[in-house]
This record gives C-alpha cells, sequence and structure tokens, in this order.
C-alpha cells in the first residue's frame, strides 16, 4: 500500500473501463433503420395497439417530419441521422404469461451485473420494479400488492391494452406531440414505458421503480411514461438507468408526463447513468428527455435528478402549477466530467394563485466538460402570490470544463415573489490538502466534496437510491484529479 | 520519532528552509518559536507532505523511514497528524462525516475494516466530551460558520479521534480565547503519551503556558538558530525576537 502513490492511482483510474459497459448477448427482434409511416404503423401492430393508438403515433409522425431538430441548447453534437437507426427492438424470448421464474437467464445475469437481481427484488418489500430492457418490459413484481389497492403499475403497452380509457385520457394531455421534435419522434415511435395509476384518496404504499437500459447496439430508445395521480392520492416513483458501452451514438428520446390532480402528490426521481462516452468523447448516449407534469388544485409535483450519464443532455423536468395553491419542485445535481455536455433545467409555469415553486440545482463539471442550467420561471396574470425561490450552485474542477446558468423570469403579475440565488465555487487545493493530511486520498476527497456540494438534493432522493446516487457520483468524477 | 537533517525546501522557486536539523523523540512536546515569515508553517506544510513545497535537499525520518515519496495522505496514514492555521471550510460534510471518513480510509490503508459504527459513536462521544464540544457542534458543516476557537477545537478533536504518533500544531493558539486556549492545551495534554509527539508552532509564549515543551528552537530565516528549554520561551516572551535575530546576523 506504502508504494501506492497517487501516479498509479490516476494510472489505473484512466483505464477503468466504464461500470457498466458489457454487452449482453441476446437474440433480438429488431426492425430494419430507418423510419417512414409503414414503420410507425409495424410498431404499433406489434404491440397489438388499437386503431386510436396506430392513428395517434401516425399523427405525430407526420407533425414530426414539419419539425427541425432545435439547437437553441449549449450543446455541441453531431446531429443523428434519423434514418440510420432502428426504431424497435424487443428481447425476442419474451412471453407475456410468463412468471418472473421463466425470465430469460442471460437477462437475470444481466440484472445481476447491474446489482438489480430480481430475486433481490422480490424480497426488497419497498420496491417494486417494472423493468424495461431494450423497449420491451419484462419483469413486473408487486402486482398483486399493488392490486389490492387499485393501484394500476404496468408497462404502457399493456397499459393501452388493458386500460385504454385511462390512457386516451391523458396521453399527450401534458406533452402534446407537437410539444417539440423530440416529443412528436417519441410519440410516434415510443416503444414502451410505465403506466401508473393511483386511486382516489390512496397513498402508494411503496416506491414505485423502473429501470431502463440501453442493449441492442444501434437502437434508439424511446420510452413513453404516464403518471396518473387521482385526487388526493400520494405516489413516489423512482427511475434509474445504465447503459452498456458502445461506440456509436445511441439516441435516447423519452417523454413522461404526470397529472397530479386536485390534492394529490407525485414525487419522481431518477438517477440517469448513461454512457457518457470515454476520456476523448467518443461515443455516449444522446439524451433529449421531454418531461412534465400538471398540478391541479393543492397538487405537488416534485422532480428530483441526479444526472451524471450521456454525451449529451438536454432535459427540463417541467411542472405546469395549474390549480390554485399547487407546487412545484425541481432538485437537480447534475454531473459532466471529459467531454459531456449537459443543458438541464425545469420549468416553473404559474398559472393558479398561491402558486409555489421551488429550484435547487447543483451543476458539477469536470474535465473539458460543459454543464448549463436553463431554467423558467413563468408567472401568468392570474396567478395572484405566486412565489418562487431558485438556487443554482455550480462546482468546477481543472481550468478546462465550463459552467452556464440561464435563468429565464417572465412576470405579468404584480403579487410575485421571484428569488434567484446562483454560486460558482472550485475545489481548492487547500481544501484537497486538508483531506489528504487526515488520511483521505484525492480521489475519496472530491467525492467527499461533491457529495457535501450537493447535500441537499441528495437528501431529497428516497434512501436507497441516495446510496446508489453518491457511488454514482463518485464513479462519475473517477479519473478528474489532475 | 522525527528526524529531519539539513532540510531545503521552497515554493514556487522562493527557498523558505535553508537546512533544518531537527529530532523529535517519542515522549517529547517540542515547541518551534520564531517571528512571522520565518518558515514555521512552511516546515509543517513540508512534514506534512503538501505538493507545492519543493524539498531540494535533505530528509525527513518518521521511525527511521524517509517519507520523501509518500503523499500525504500515507504520511498521514503513518500517524502525522498536521492541526492546520487555517483549517478550510467543506460544506455539507458535517465534522462527524469527516471524521469518520478519516479514521475508515486510514484503517483501509492498514488493510483494516471499517470501525464499526457502534465504537465510532463511542469514541465520538468520549473525545467531544473531553474537549467540551457540544452533540450539535458534531453535525455541522466542517469549519463553515465556526468561529475562530470552535476552528481550533475541532482540529484537536480531529487529532483526539485519530490518535497520531506524531501531532504538529500550527498556531494552534490563534484566535482562542482564554478559556478555549485552555480546553485546548488540556486536550492536548490528555492526548499526549510516551509513545506519542507534539510540536507546537508558535509565536507567543502563551500556549506554552498550558502545554509545557521539553525543548524549545527558535526558527529565524528557515534555520533553527538557537534551542533550549522551556525557559527560552520566557527570555523570548520578555525580550521578544531582536536579540536573537541580532545574533545571528552579528
Amino acid at each position: 500500500m506504502s508504494k501506492y502513490t497517487e501516479d498509479d492511482l490516476r494510472e489505473e483510474l484512466k483505464t477503468k473501463e466504464y461500470e457498466y459497459g458489457f454487452y449482453t448477448d441476446i437474440e433480438s427482434d429488431t426492425f430494419p433503420i430507418g423510419l417512414n409511416e409503414d414503420i410507425v404503423r409495424a410498431i404499433s401492430k406489434k404491440k397489438e395497439e388499437p386503431e386510436w393508438m396506430t392513428e395517434w403515433r401516425l399523427e405525430a409522425f407526420k407533425v414530426w417530419k414539419s419539425m427541425e431538430e432545435p439547437n437553441w441548447a449549449n450543446v455541441n453534437y453531431k446531429k443523428p441521422d434519423f434514418q440510420s437507426i432502428a426504431y424497435y427492438s424487443a428481447p425476442k424470448t419474451i412471453d407475456p404469461n410468463k412468471t418472473l421464474d421463466d425470465v430469460d437467464p442471460d437477462l437475470l445475469a444481466m440484472y445481476k451485473k447491474l446489482g438489480i437481481s430480481v430475486d433481490e427484488q422480490k424480497k426488497m418489500n419497498n420496491v417494486a420494479m417494472d423493468i424495461v430492457v431494450d423497449s420491451v418490459s419484462v419483469a413486473t413484481t408487486f402486482k398483486k400488492t399493488l392490486g389490492e389497492k387499485g393501484i394500476i403499475f404496468m408497462p404502457i403497452s399493456e397499459a393501452i391494452q388493458e386500460h385504454p380509457e385511462l390512457v386516451k385520457k391523458y396521453i399527450g394531455t401534458i406533452v402534446p406531440t407537437k410539444d417539440n421534435f423530440y416529443a412528436a419522434l417519441n410519440s410516434a415511435v415510443f416503444s414502451d414505458g410505465s403506466f401508473c395509476y393511483i386511486p382516489k384518496g390512496v397513498k402508494c404504499p411503496m416506491e414505485l421503480s423502473t429501470y431502463f437500459r440501453i442493449n441492442q447496439g444501434g437502437t434508439g430508445q424511446f420510452e413513453r411514461t404516464l403518471v396518473i395521480a387521482d385526487e388526493g392520492s400520494y405516489v413516489s416513483y423512482l427511475e434509474g438507468c445504465t447503459a452498456p458501452s458502445r461506440d456509436e451514438n445511441q439516441l435516447h428520446a423519452a417523454v413522461v408526463e404526470l397529472i397530479a390532480l386536485d390534492d394529490a402528490e407525485i414525487k419522481y426521481s431518477t438517477v440517469q447513468n448513461w454512457y457518457p462516452g470515454n476520456d476523448k468523447g467518443v461515443g455516449g448516449v444522446y439524451n433529449f428527455v421531454t418531461k412534465r407534469g400538471l398540478c391541479e388544485k393543492n397538487a405537488k409535483i416534485s422532480w428530483t435528478q441526479v444526472e451524471t450519464g450521456s454525451a449529451v443532455t438536454w432535459k427540463y423536468p417541467s411542472c405546469v402549477l395549474k390549480g390554485d395553491n399547487s407546487v412545484g419542485e425541481f432538485y437537480s445535481i447534475a454531473v459532466t466530467n471529459n467531454y459531456q455536455q449537459a443543458d438541464t433545467g425545469t420549468k416553473m409555469i404559474h398559472l393558479g394563485k398561491n402558486t409555489k415553486s421551488t429550484i435547487i440545482s447543483k451543476g458539477i463539471s469536470a474535465g473539458k466538460s460543459q454543464n448549463s442550467y436553463r431554467g423558467l420561471v413563468q408567472v401568468s396574470s392570474r396567478a395572484d402570490n405566486a412565489r418562487n425561490f431558485s438556487q443554482c450552485d455550480s462546482l468546477l474542477m481543472g481550468n478546462e470544463c465550463g459552467a452556464h446558468t440561464f435563468p429565464y423570469i417572465e412576470a405579468k403579475n404584480k403579487s410575485a415573489m421571484i428569488e434567484h440565488e446562483a454560486t460558482t465555487s472550485k475545489i481548492g487545493e487547500d481544501q484537497i490538502f486538508y483531506c489528504n493530511q487526515r488520511g483521505i486520498d484525492t480521489e475519496k476527497a472530491i467525492a467527499l466534496i461533491v457529495n457535501g456540494f450537493s447535500k441537499e438534493v441528495l437528501n431529497k432522493l428516497p434512501m436507497e437510491f441516495a446510496v446508489e446516487a453518491q457511488k454514482l457520483l463518485e464513479i462519475s468524477l473517477e479519473g478528474s484529479v489532475g | 520519532m522525527l528526524q529531519i537533517k539539513n532540510l531545503h525546501a521552497s515554493v514556487e522557486n522562493k527557498s523558505i528552509l535553508k537546512g533544518i536539523n531537527l529530532e523529535v523523540k517519542a515522549g517529547e512536546v517540542h515547541a518551534i518559536m520564531g517571528p512571522n515569515g520565518s518558515g514555521k508553517s512552511t516546515l509543517a506544510s513540508v512534514i506534512a507532505g503538501k505538493e507545492e513545497y519543493e524539498v531540494e535537499k535533505g530528509q525527513i525520518l518518521l521511525n527511521g523511514e524517509d517519507l520523501e515519496d509518500l503523499a500525504a495522505e500515507e504520511r498521514a496514514h503513518k500517524g502525522i497528524f498536521l492541526s492546520f492555521q487555517y483549517p478550510v471550510e467543506i460544506p455539507g460534510v458535517s465534522v462527524t462525516n469527516f471524521i469518520k471518513t478519516a479514521i475508515n480510509e486510514t484503517r483501509k490503508a492498514k488493510g483494516l475494516e471499517d470501525m464499526p459504527a457502534k465504537d465510532m459513536l463511542k469514541m465520538i462521544r468520549e473525545k467531544a466530551e473531553m474537549l467540551e464540544i457540544d452533540r450539535k457542534f458534531l453535525s455541522r458543516s466542517l469549519n463553515e460558520g465556526f468561529s475562530g476557537g470552535e476552528k481550533k477545537r475541532n482540529e484537536i478533536f480531529q487529532m483526539a479521534m485519530l490518535e497520531p504518533k506524531l501531532a504538529i500544531l500550527d498556531e494552534t493558539d490563534s484566535g482562542l480565547d482564554i478559556d478555549a486556549l485552555r480546553i485546548v492545551a488540556n486536550g492536548v495534554n490528555k492526548l499526549k503519551s510516551k509513545d506519542n509527539a507534539v510540536v507546537v508552532i508558535t509565536h507567543y509564549q502563551r500556549l506554552l503556558d498550558y502545554i509545557v515543551p521539553d525543548f524549545v528552537h527558535v526558527l529565524y530565516n528557515g534555520r533553527i538558530v538557537k534551542s533550549g528549554g522551556k525557559e527560552l520561551a520566557h527570555e523570548l516572551e520578555e525580550k521578544g525576537y531582536d536579540w536573537v535575530k541580532e545574533e545571528v546576523n552579528a
């Protein structure tokens, strides 16, 4: 140990592969590459969707064709060639009637590598997992416990079959097909995702959780998530993802819609760890996500995100505070290292009276990365006594990275009260030496300082997620010293 | 314990230490005094292994082992502790979390398991009591918004937790009122044993009324120009440093 110098450590970290960079060889059923009406129809047919759904997708496709990829974000990347992507890929061995015991052993092995063995999940009473591997959900647990409460938690493809009235009523109401380029694309080709409905007055007794990952090389992943919390209900939803290491850029364009009816509360937590590319900036996932929630009267939506992965991130989980006294919250940690680029933030749209929003954003940049916070606080003329508090803190490591803050405020009501605080700091050599002197090596010291910096947000995560998130922060910043 | 032989060190090409010789044996307390800018804090930093300082010549040995190739954290693992003159703030990291990490990293380096939470808690309680540290204090972010006295007390608390072989106290008395000074000094005295050693760096004699040194050295212009017993400190207090400077320059 005594011969293990700082240089050895640095060297070892340099060669450290992406933790989840493995590839499982599962036979896949992949559509031909490219996108046209036939492909959209084929996806819909494959899913045995009703006519209205097929039409909805086709409509979205038509809209998408007329749109252009946005380029206002503070990110630079080679635009994906949408005609060179395969839009559907499902593990071939799927059988809708099978139980967990019937799950493909290769898949089970893969979960194990990801640290989420299905066996373990059965024992964990507090987390029900709906795992999405390459677009199709393959295992759903705890359905029974949830069923007794009338809670619906299933792949959205199943919900389209089993609860068409709910899906039809809400899908696309929060994020319309024509909302933006990626939302339109997702609407046309979404493969699967989660659907969740909490009935009136029900407090969901466990955290609902979904694991997304990309497995098939060159496959785009387009999840669609719809969470509906009926009047007076409560749900905490966790979403985490990891992706294996691939050289070509992978496109990820998800849409998440949350609906919190009167007096309902939704807590939505994300840990995002898609492959960020290597230390030369080659490869990595393009993560272009549209997430938005609607709050009716006295409702509350809380977004918490830990973004450590992806080569390019473009993501603004937002709240439309339509009902009086509704509350929106956004807690975010975004880490960028090497050549990663993140442009993330939120939109808080105050429509109702006495609406409140809180934004806490922690950006950590290392290497040659660029990390931007972009946020909009909008107060409509009817929104009397709207309140917002925003805090954007940036932590820089080294001299080659960038941190940017783009706060937009539009207030049309004189009673609005909007506060914005921002800080930028740098991890200092003195801090590192202080830790070193106490026996804490430089990597660990940085992890400690970063975790301290992010604490306000980490504290908002459910316990089991917070631990995972802390580890992720450490992994993401490994090798960033020097 | 500690042997320093003809140590020359510089920072940013500016030569600061110009041939230090010092031997500290287990069970001893040494005081290093000297006017501002004489190199006292530099000596502390060089022993602790701060990267910015370059050792140009000479050796630092801890129990016979040359420290030259060891990083700061490895020196800490071997039992060197530096109580900082200006302890840094680490927002969001509690005193407890910090000391827990420090102890477990040191144990890890020695191939030991993490200290069981129960033992850690017991130890924290004991040491906090010894230094009259309030429980609430332990949950605060490290040094953030601490008064001068709180910062120094926190340094000695960490020393108590880490149980170093060689503790270097760099201007621990600065920023302390008389009560805090007594508490800190009492803490150091309780931690003293025949197996460890303490080097007290101070500008004033005041602290040495409480932590009584076996040896006093005067550092001036990068060299130890005078050594003696505790009475030397009193002499310096009375007469200032000018007579030492004159002696050297003569």
